[in-house]
């Protein structure tokens, strides 16, 4: 008779994998978690590593180790497992790891960086536990393991009819030697990489059971919402409950660190007790809008900068002096809110000693830190579990709202649930950084590009990626960037810096093109020949690869074709997180003369493709997000106070506003790149350079809607 | 507080709940049917769409007090176990990204489908005012019309 959920310590070991997949640990359980039948059948299930179970069915459970914000990691991580371990996908289950910084080494979600980062690992996780299943077959068998081969979940003797499914061998595989180097599959013999593989999630999210980090309720916990001063850089002088607590709900309301927050039994009464509340902030009459910071980037702009360049080569200033001709744009970026659709929320549970925190977070490891040090409980006695994510964008790379959380339940003493309203979250985000572009270009009296400066300013020192395209393939290529200090909390949004830098670079790009009377496909390939021929300075891009994007899209977009009247194109294409992503957008003049667009091209290099349908949605999602921030982002400040708040002041695109997408990966065997931002930052600048091609007007700043053009 | 009789997803719930308390946080919190999601709580996202006596609305402005008799659907409600046939177009579209606002996409299409069986790309774009922020839209407007097409078999 075998007991539910009691360790069984039969196999049990701990390895260290040198392949940076954290520990291995390999013990068997008993599953109690597939019983699912309830006819009382129990399988045996075996850990063979961190990330690999596999039950005495044969069934497989891989553990997704990385936060889940829509990104599609829970799906593709464990297709790289599931590849090396060769089993079926049917047969395999996915769960959500909490933090464990023992078994994994980074459970985080940014940067495109998880596929990336786990391409190695993943693959050896898998290829490891096939190994041994393996070798546990050859033993029984009595031959050599190299005799013996697996296919979809089995292992077989090349030279008999012997078989054994890999539940059958789950016991004498875990005991088996964990070995190291083991071999891994070569691209051409992928059987489920670069399919497409549904969102392991779909069932529970068409049915309404997928439970998000808002949907957590436990017992005893209570709904908060706070109050947070609505001004960037404001305090609280005072405050009076009275009303609040009166509310039908409202339990408690206590304040900290300048914030009030209101305890209910349910999150209308929250917001209600909140709204209730009679404050006094410190005065923000003196606090500058956004009008102000314009005129201060455009000012400093005028001056020089005396900070070190991010890049200078050759000299710009002698390359200047009477030169032909000298281009020059300057490009207005907004702040922008993530405005993740599920806002930010956070369980908390605080005890003298120890915590959980459970909800939606894109830095697991970063943010159990800082909660202990503000709550002063040691790292080891917090427990923090992920809940799958209503979009990141960024937004929840930071740490503040599950430090708030864990703030009210260690003064409130109880478990809680902290959710922002939208207001909360649109007014006090940490946004794209607003800044100021300005770009000069030097020609020469044979129309070649001889000179760029990119100099800029804005709410974050971080505005250029200054080896990236043209940077090698101009000789003197020059790039400033300023910070501009303000209480505004700015932070990385879907694809930090790329998102704005790319808009710039390639318009301007566009405009010399134009100046020069080239076609704007040929000239960025003439510049790509020439950083590949005579390369000026260290570029962290891949030229042919560079090049083959642009050509394949503008093959799929008929570029050099004769377009229909009123049909119009425009080209970007951009580097970032590792991928080639070049996009067409194609426009169509109405009879009254506005614009509509109407279909987008894309080619993408991301390296190997994972899966396919998951790529494709990024990319189609990246396009979708840059195009309409490029039309409608912005938030702009009052006084150091957001004017919109609401969706009703801040428009997001919609259904009707989105154009046809096609989207073709370039088939590679190189090392396959996150998708969850690359697809972004080309869409404007292709969308701009598309509005220049329709009517000959250059669009600088975002967003676009300001300028009465579009249907 | 004062006492309401609802019917939601044909079982019948007995509320002691404010008055003004909107649907959604009536379904929500007091209920514990999650799937309706909180997205702007003025009407603007669709997060909140849930069906009132058959026909899609946004029940984050909806007071309990005017919910009177009205057939209450939610997500959970449009099947037990995902087979309604936009639940199943959904799958085998791939549309959702994160998933969030998906219910609220799924309860507006079911609507659409059931007014205009046969939509066109114009009445998908009428019809479907619902935010996605990850940009699952093209995905939605094929799996509406795979869910239309499976409808009429």
């Amino acid at each position: 008779m075998k007991e539910l959920g009691v360790m069984n310590r039969r196999g049990f070991m701990k390895v260290s994998l040198a392949s940076g997949g954290g520990m291995l640990l390999g013990f068997s359980w008993l599953g109690a978690c597939n019983n699912s039948s309830g006819e009382g059948v129990i399988h045996e299930q075996v850990d063979f590593n961190a990330f690999v179970k596999i039950d005495s069915s044969g069934m497989v459970t891989l553990m997704s180790p990385n936060p889940e914000i829509g990104q599609g990691v829970k799906t593709s991580l464990p297709m790289i497992v599931a590849e090396e371990l060769d089993v079926d996908w049917k047969n395999v289950k996915i769960e959500q790891a909490g933090l464990d910084t023992e078994k994994y080494s980074r459970q985080v979600a940014g940067g495109s960086g998880s596929i990336r980062s786990s391409w190695d690992s993943f693959r050896k996780a898998g290829a490891t536990a096939r190994v041994m299943l393996i070798n546990a077959a050859a033993a029984a068998w009595g031959v050599e393991s190299s005799s013996c081969y697996t296919s979809a979940g089995s292992v077989y003797h090349k030279d008999s009819d012997k078989q054994f499914k890999y539940g059958d061998l789950v016991n004498s595989a875990v005991a088996q030697k964990v070995p190291e180097d083991v071999p891994l599959k070569s691209p051409g013999t992928y059987k489920l990489l670069g399919k497409r593989i549904a969102n392991v999630d779909n069932d529970a999210i068409v049915t309404g059971k997928q439970l998000y980090g808002i949907d957590t309720k436990r017992e005893g916990m209570k709904y908060v919402c706070i109050s947070r001063p609505p001004a960037f850089g404001q305090e609280l002088v005072s405050y009076d409950s009275t009303e609040s607590l009166k509310v039908s709900g409202v339990e408690k309301v206590i304040d900290f660190d300048h914030k009030i927050a209101v305890l209910a039994n349910n999150t209308w009464a929250a917001m209600q007790g909140v709204k209730a509340l009679k404050i006094e902030w410190t005065g923000n009459e003196s606090f500058d809008s956004t009008k102000d910071y314009l005129t201060n980037f455009k000012k400093a702009l005028e001056t020089k900068s005396n900070q070190d360049p991010k890049r200078n080569d050759g000299n710009i200033d002698t390359a200047f002096e009477g030169v032909e001709e000298i281009i020059s744009l300057d490009f207005e970026a907004p702040f922008l809110p993530h405005n993740t659709l599920e806002p930010m929320n956070f369980f908390a549970d605080v005890k003298t000693d120890s915590a959980e925190l459970y909800g939606p977070i894109q830095t697991p490891e970063r943010t159990r830190k800082r909660v202990a040090e503000q709550i002063g409980i040691p790292e080891e006695k917090i427990q923090l579990g992920l809940t799958r994510m209503g979009g990141g964008f960024g937004r929840r790379l930071m740490s503040d709202f599950v430090e708030e959380a864990a703030m009210v339940s260690k003064l409130a003493q109880v478990p809680v649930n902290v959710i922002w309203t939208r207001e909360d979250d649109m007014g006090g985000g940490f946004y794209r950084p607003m800044g100021y572009y300005r770009y000069k270009a030097a020609l020469d009296a044979d129309h070649n590009l001889i000179a760029w400066h990119h100099d800029s300013i804005g709410c974050s020192g971080n505005l250029s990626r200054q080896d990236n395209f043209p940077a090698g393939a101009v000789e003197n290529f020059r790039v400033d960037s300023r910070l501009y200090e303000t209480p505004v909390t700015t932070g990385p949004w879907r694809a930090p810096n790329h998102n704005f830098i790319a808009f710039t670079e390639e318009s301007f790009v566009d405009e010399i093109a134009n100046r020069t009377g080239k076609d704007p496909l040929t000239f960025r390939l003439e510049l790509l020949k020439q950083a590949e021929d005579n390369p000026v300075g260290k570029v962290d891009y891949d030229t042919e690869r560079y090049a083959n994007v642009l050509k394949k899209v503008a093959d799929m977009a008929g570029w050099n074709k004769v377009k229909p009247d009123g049909i119009y194109q425009g080209l970007a294409a951009h580097f970032s997180f590792g991928s080639y992503v070049a996009e067409v957008v194609e426009l169509e003049k109405m009879n009254d003369g506005k614009l509509k667009i109407k279909k987008v091209y894309c080619a993408v290099d991301c390296g190997i493709v994972i899966n396919k349908s998951g790529a494709e949605t990024q990319v189609e999602g990246g396009i979708i997000d840059g195009l309409g921030h490029a039309l409608y982002g912005e938030i702009t400040l009052t006084n150091g106070k957001a004017d919109q708040l609401n969706f009703d002041q801040y428009r997001l695109i919609k259904m009707k506003e989105v154009p046809e997408i096609e989207v073709h990966f370039i088939q590679s065997d190189e090392s396959p790149m996150g998708l969850g931002e690359p697809g972004l930052p080309p869409a404007g600048a292709a969308l701009a350079n598309a509005v220049f091609a329709a009517i000959n007007v250059r669009l600088t700043a975002q967003p676009f809607i300001k300028s009465d053009i579009f249907v | 507080m004062s006492q309401f009789n609802l019917t939601i997803n044909q079982k019948k719930y007995d509320v002691d709940v404010d008055p003004q308390m909107p649907l959604l946080w009536v379904i929500r919190d007091i209920i514990g049917l999650t799937g309706t999601k909180y997205g702007c709580g003025i009407a603007q996202c669709g997060a909140c769409t849930i069906h009132f006596d058959g026909k899609a609305m946004r029940s984050c402005v909806l007071p309990i007090s005017n919910v009177g008799d009205a057939k209450i659907t939610t997500i959970e409600g449009l099947s037990d176990d995902g087979s309604h046939p936009t639940q199943v177009a959904w799958k085998e579209m791939d549309v959702p990204q994160c998933g969030y606002c998906q219910a609220g996409q799924i309860m507006a299409a079911v609507d659409l489908i059931n007014k205009k069986p046969n939509p066109s790309d114009e009445d998908i774009h009428r019809g479907m005012t619902n935010v996605c922020r990850c940009g699952t839209y093209n995905r939605i407007k094929s799996a509406i019309k795979l869910a239309a097409e499976g409808g009429k078999s």
